[in-house]
Parts: structure tokens; sequence; C-alpha cells
């Protein structure tokens, strides 16, 4: 019999009971809440007369509403009265049900897939859910992570289970040298410029190989964070010395005794080598140049250096028609030089990118420029009240506002524009963010992924540029 | 859980494939705290010609004359007909629950994404899987025949068309369960809570430092 994958370790370790017809009862370790997709989850259990199942194992933050600034008044403050209803209803239900809750104004708030791993409430060999398909970050820790739907929330809140069917494995290997510069975005960004948005539907999807190794905590966060941009719930790399020193410490990790025999434990949590996978994907680390989007899903990435793509050189009619509709859309025309887009916007932000490594890059950038003054906004907005005081230890405020940046409190913000934060009809934005969809950053927006250096690039020269000269000479 | 045994109605069809939740239903709606309301704004942006914000009077806004939900043969409709990975993006429940809210009962596509197939089940929404080839005969039954309807039949897992022809389709047994008898999943898994709590014990002798509260 061959060896277990990490996500079969995951999965075995945590069924509570296999059910005739071949799923299974799954129990939850870690269950995140945030305030958009709870509310009905709540209303549910008072209506069944439930109680939460296991309260320690919740945590909850106020994330995609939230504005940005103003936050003197509090919640009282937030202008859009829909907004603030639903901030106060997580608020009451956190209350009523004896939750912990990052309020928006408590230091910790922040986007639930930072601050989860912040605060060592996601550890390795866990599974990690909440009503939020972006949880596949927290899979960096060598930990079971997905997003649910409401319905589930609620299931979760009731049981401390799932019921679940396995998926099947999937291994992408990323082997050899990253060119300097390249970040974990564009490594998945070229990962599903590869395998496609639906690539990895019915996968959980383990990322390894050099590269992967090679790569920093957050960076690995940056990758599992978009599994789902690549059709996957779940995606996870293996426990090594990096993610066992980037728990150590945390507020809600083991301490003492316990802290060993946990790590003991966690050294496990790698796939067996003679562990079979169904499906296998290589990379050459090489390969891989800065990726932008150009259209309107994930996979509409090319490299920097690349152009927009030309529809009439694709065969596929249904492609063709999703690309002609994309460049409609997006205002492009086809073969246009990526370098040649102009943009309206910048966001530094969202759960892919807004941890404080992310800031670093973009600050090495900016450091010393100024926005272009063709652009008519350029924002930061870090990750959790955490990240944000960080960088302001470090400095990297003073840097992105001199240079005519603004300096948010954090959230979503842009990512999807729910709380102020949008794009105008036809904006470009160059975004840190993970979805290109049509509207996701406002309506009739312009979304182009790319990574934080990018990003920072981009502002200051007001167009897509190739920073890789930057890297190089940096050395 | 409003139980699904068998469905006949009108089918329209969506012709383009990775739609998302974000086009399902806009992030501005999913401000609400109900599970209820949000038909009148699936897919806002491809119905209307503005943009479109809770609150506002929709029957005061400009329609998009060529989006299929507004063509006069396909008013009823309660069968969608969609394309590959339908339902990618965020795991938004507002999805199904607006798409349920308009009128539908069953998605006939040829895939879907996985967290969004999963939350219809847990509205009374059908999703149900056919070939790429047979999802291509049926946009091409639909759109050359006006009032084209289907007989979904989830007990026998069959779609049938007025044209006697019959595609079958594979669904869990567990979901099947649930769906046919409009179960709360809930209830069902807490006839297990002996199970649940037998694990407990186990794991946190295993692994204490995932039960902090002791
Ligand atoms: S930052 Fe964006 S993707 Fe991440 S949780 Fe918030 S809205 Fe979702």
């Amino acid at each position: 019999m061959s060896g277990k994958t990490l996500y079969d370790k995951l999965w075995d370790s945590h069924v509570v009971t296999d059910r005739p017809d071949g799923s299974s009862l799954i129990y939850i370790d870690r269950h995140m809440l945030h305030e958009v997709t709870s509310p009905q989850a709540f209303e549910g259990l008072r209506i069944a007369g439930r109680k939460p199942w296991r309260i320690d194992a919740n945590l909850a933050t106020v994330d995609h509403n939230v504005p940005t600034t103003g936050r003197e008044s509090g919640v009282e403050g937030i202008a859009d009265p829909i907004s603030r209803t639903q901030v106060q209803t997580l608020d009451q239900n956190c209350n009523e049900f004896g939750i912990v809750e990052y309020g928006m104004n408590d230091k910790r708030q922040g986007i639930v897939h930072v601050i989860g791993p912040e605060q060592g409430a996601t550890l390795p060999g866990m599974t990690v859910v909440c009503g939020d398909s972006h949880t596949s970050t927290h899979g960096a820790f060598g930990a079971l992570a997905h997003g649910i739907g409401t319905s589930e929330v609620e299931h979760v809140l009731a049981t401390q289970c799932l019921v679940q069917k396995k998926s099947k494995n999937m291994l992408i290997q990323v082997d050899g040298e990253l060119k300097p510069g390249i970040t974990g975005k564009d490594v998945m960004l070229a990962i599903i410029g590869t395998i496609g948005t639906a690539g990895g539907t019915g996968y959980a999807i383990e990322y390894a190989g050099s590269a992967i190794r090679s790569l920093s905590m957050e960076a690995r966060m940056t990758i599992c964070n978009m599994s789902i941009e690549a059709g996957a719930r779940a995606g996870m790399v293996a426990v090594d010395d990096k993610t066992i020193d980037y728990v150590r410490g945390r507020p809600m990790a083991p301490k003492g005794e316990m802290w060993d025999r946990a790590v003991e434990a966690w050294r496990d949590l790698k796939s067996d080598p003679d562990a079979e996978f169904d499906k296998v994907v290589h990379l050459d680390a090489a390969d891989i140049e800065p990726q932008v989007s150009w259209g309107t899903s994930p996979e509409m990435v090319t490299n920097i250096g690349g152009r927009v793509p030309n529809p009439a050189n694709e065969s596929d009619p249904i492609k063709r028609e999703g690309m002609e509709r994309a460049l409609k859309y997006m205002g492009l025309k086809a073969d246009t030089p990526m370098t040649d887009i102009r943009l309206d916007r910048v966001f530094i932000g969202s759960c892919t990118n807004a941890r404080i490594e992310d800031l670093r890059q973009a600050a090495a950038i900016v450091k010393g420029h100024k926005v272009a003054p063709s652009l008519k906004q350029a924002m930061v907005v870090p990750g959790s009240g955490m990240v944000k005081a960080q960088a302001e230890q470090e400095g990297l405020d003073k840097v992105f506002l001199e240079a005519g940046f603004e300096w948010r409190e954090p959230g979503c913000s842009m990512c999807l524009g729910m709380n102020p934060d949008q794009l105008g009809e036809g904006e470009h934005c160059a975004s840190t963010s993970n979805r290109n969809f049509e509207g996701r950053q406002g309506f009739g927006g312009r979304t182009h992924l790319v990574n934080p250096a990018m990003a920072a690039a981009a502002a200051i020269n007001g167009h897509f540029v190739d920073i890789s000269d930057f890297y190089s000479k940096a050395g | 859980m409003k139980a699904f045994t068998k469905h006949t109605g009108l089918v329209a069809p969506l012709d383009r494939s990775n739609v998302d939740t974000d086009m399902i239903i806009p992030k501005q709606f999913l401000k609400s705290i109900k599970r209820t309301g949000f038909g009148p704004n699936l897919f806002d942006e491809l119905r209307y010609l503005d943009s479109g914000e809770p609150g506002k009077d929709n029957s005061q806004r400009p329609l998009n004359p060529d989006f299929v939900l507004n063509q006069s043969r396909y008013q009823g409709a309660s069968v969608l007909l969609a394309r590959a990975n339908f339902g990618c993006g965020s795991s938004r429940e507002h999805a199904p629950w607006a798409l349920e809210d308009f009128g539908f009962r069953a998605i006939i596509a040829p895939s879907f994404a996985d967290i969004f197939y999963n939350n219809c089940f847990k509205n009374g929404l059908l999703p149900l899987v056919i070939d790429e080839k047979e999802v291509d005969e049926l946009f091409k039954s639909v759109e050359a025949v006006e009032g084209y309807s289907v007989t979904v039949d989830l007990e026998s897992q069959t779609v049938s068309t007025p044209d006697g022809k019959t595609y079958s389709f594979e669904v869990d047994e567990f979901r099947k369960h649930c769906l046919l008898n409009g179960l709360d999943d809930i209830g069902v898994t807490l006839e297990d809570a002996d199970s649940i709590r037998a694990y407990e014990t186990r794991r946190r002798q295993e692994a204490p430092w995932l039960f902090p509260a002791g």
C-alpha cells in the first residue's frame, strides 16, 4: 500500500464517522467568522433553539464592511446604515453566544485570514473553516482549511462538524530557483494561468517543490489563499522549520511542554515519500515572470513583458467568446503591450497581499518616489491592526504617505468594495487582491491582479512596468 | 428546507462559462442579514443597465434587453441551463438564495464550482451535471423551441425533454435523501452526537493543544 499524502493525513485524523453513502463527518478545530456570512447562521441557531457546540473553537472579526477611514466614532459612526447593522449584528451575536470577537476598533481586528495565523489561532494539523472562500489561506500551515457556505457555518456552530466527501489529491510541484523579485503571487498566478480556474475543482492541492520550500510563510499563505481561484477549496503546504518558527510565541499558540509535544506531532505533517496523487503538475520556477492579469478571470493572466492576447488566435469557440467579452469589459485592444495599460487607481491590500512582507516589498519600491499625477488614487490597506502597527513601527506608513499613497485602517476594503472603497466605472486598477471578476471592485471597474511591488511600481509610473531591473540592481 | 422531488419548468439558457458568484449576486446586496429578498437583484449587473443598490426601486431601473432573463420568452423560467464551472468564486450562499428567490429550482451545467454546488443542496436548489455534449444539445433545443420545458426527477435522477430525450445525472445518496425529504442536516448530524463526543475525548488525549480551554 502506498503512503499517505498530507491531505490524507489531515483528513484521517478528523473523521468522526464515515457514512454509508461515502461521505464523512469531519471534526472542525477552528471556526472563523465574519459579519457577512454569519448573521443568517446565528439566526438559524436561534430559531432552532440550538447552542454552539464548542464556543472556544470560534473566533470572529469584522472585515468586509468596515470603513477604512474615520473610525473615531466607532461602529455607530459607520455611514452606511446597512453595513452598520451587519457589523452590529455580529457584535450582538458574539456577545449573546459568548464568542471571542475582535471588534472594529480592537487592535487585533483585521481580515479574517490575516488574523488567524497572526494570533496563532491557525495551527498546523488543524481543520480550519470560515464562511469565506479564501479560508484556503490557512492551509499554508499544514492545515486542512476551506471555505463554507452560511448553512455550513450554522452546521459547524451547532455540531463542530461538517459533512464532507473526500476530495482527490493534486500535487503542484514548483522546482528550481525563482528569479529575484518573483513572489508567491506570481507563482500562484502562473499556476492558475497553467491549470485554469477550474483546474483544481474536486481536488485538495498540495504545493511542494524546492521553490515553495524557499518561500516565506507569508508567501505560502498568498499561494494557498488563491487555491480557490484555481478551483480547489483547499490548498496546503507541508510543515517545515519555517512553519514552526512562524507559529512559535503567537498569542494562541501552545506554550511550554505543550509546545514541544505539538511540534513533535507537527513534524509528521507532510506527504509520505511514496504517497500517490491523482494529478501532478510541474512548474519550473525559473520560467516564472512577474504576472499581470488582463481579463475578468484570474486565469486571464500573462507576463509583464507580454501583450493582451488576441482572441482570433483562440481555436475553442467558447474560450474565444469569453476572451472577447473580457476584452470588451476591460476596454482593451488585442495585442496591446501590458506596459501600455494606463491606470486610474492602485490598491495594495486584501487577504492575499496585505501582510507585513507585502507592505515591505511595496515600500522598498516606493521609497523616494511619488505617485504618478495621472492616478486618481493609490491606497495601502494593511491586513490587520497588528500589521498596521508593525508597519508604522518600521516607518513604512511614512514612505507611503510621502509618496502620495493613502494609509488606511485594516479591512477588506477595495478587494470587493462592500465599504465605500470602490472603483468607478471604466477605471483600471492595479490590485494586489485575488479576483478580477466583472464588477468585483466596483460597478464597471477593471481590475488587474499583480504582486505588491508591481502595484507600487505601477502607482509611480501610472502604468505597469517590469520591476526586474530594480531587483537585478539591488542584486 | 423545501423538499425537491420532481419539477417541470421552463428552461432559460445562460450561455457563458465561469459564471462567478459575484455575477450571480453582487457584493452590495450581501449586507442584508436575511436569507430572502435577493431575487430581484439576481445577476444584477447583467440584468440592469445601471448600477444597483440595496433599497433602489428595481421596477424603475433600465433593463438590459439582451440579457436572457429579460426576454419575454423566458419569463417564468425555473430551470437554468448554464455552462462549465458555474458558481465559481466567493463562497457566498447568497448566490443560491438569490437563484431560489428568483424562482429557479434546478440548474443544469457540465460542471459546478465545489462550494456553490454544496450550497445549493442546503437550499432546496438542485444543481445537476450532465456532460458537455448533452448540455450543448440542450442549448440548441432551448434556443430553437420557444416554451421549452424539461422535467427533472430527483428520484430517478433524470432530466426528460419534450422531444423525448432523457439525460441521467449522478447525485450523492445522502444529499439526495436530504433533498427528497427536505431534511435539515444539522438534525441528522446531531443524531451522531455521541460519536462527536467520543472523537473529542480521544483527540483531547492525542492533541491537547487543540483544546486550550481544557
Ligand atoms: S480581502 Fe477580499 S478576498 Fe479576502 S476575505 Fe476580504 S473580501 Fe474576501
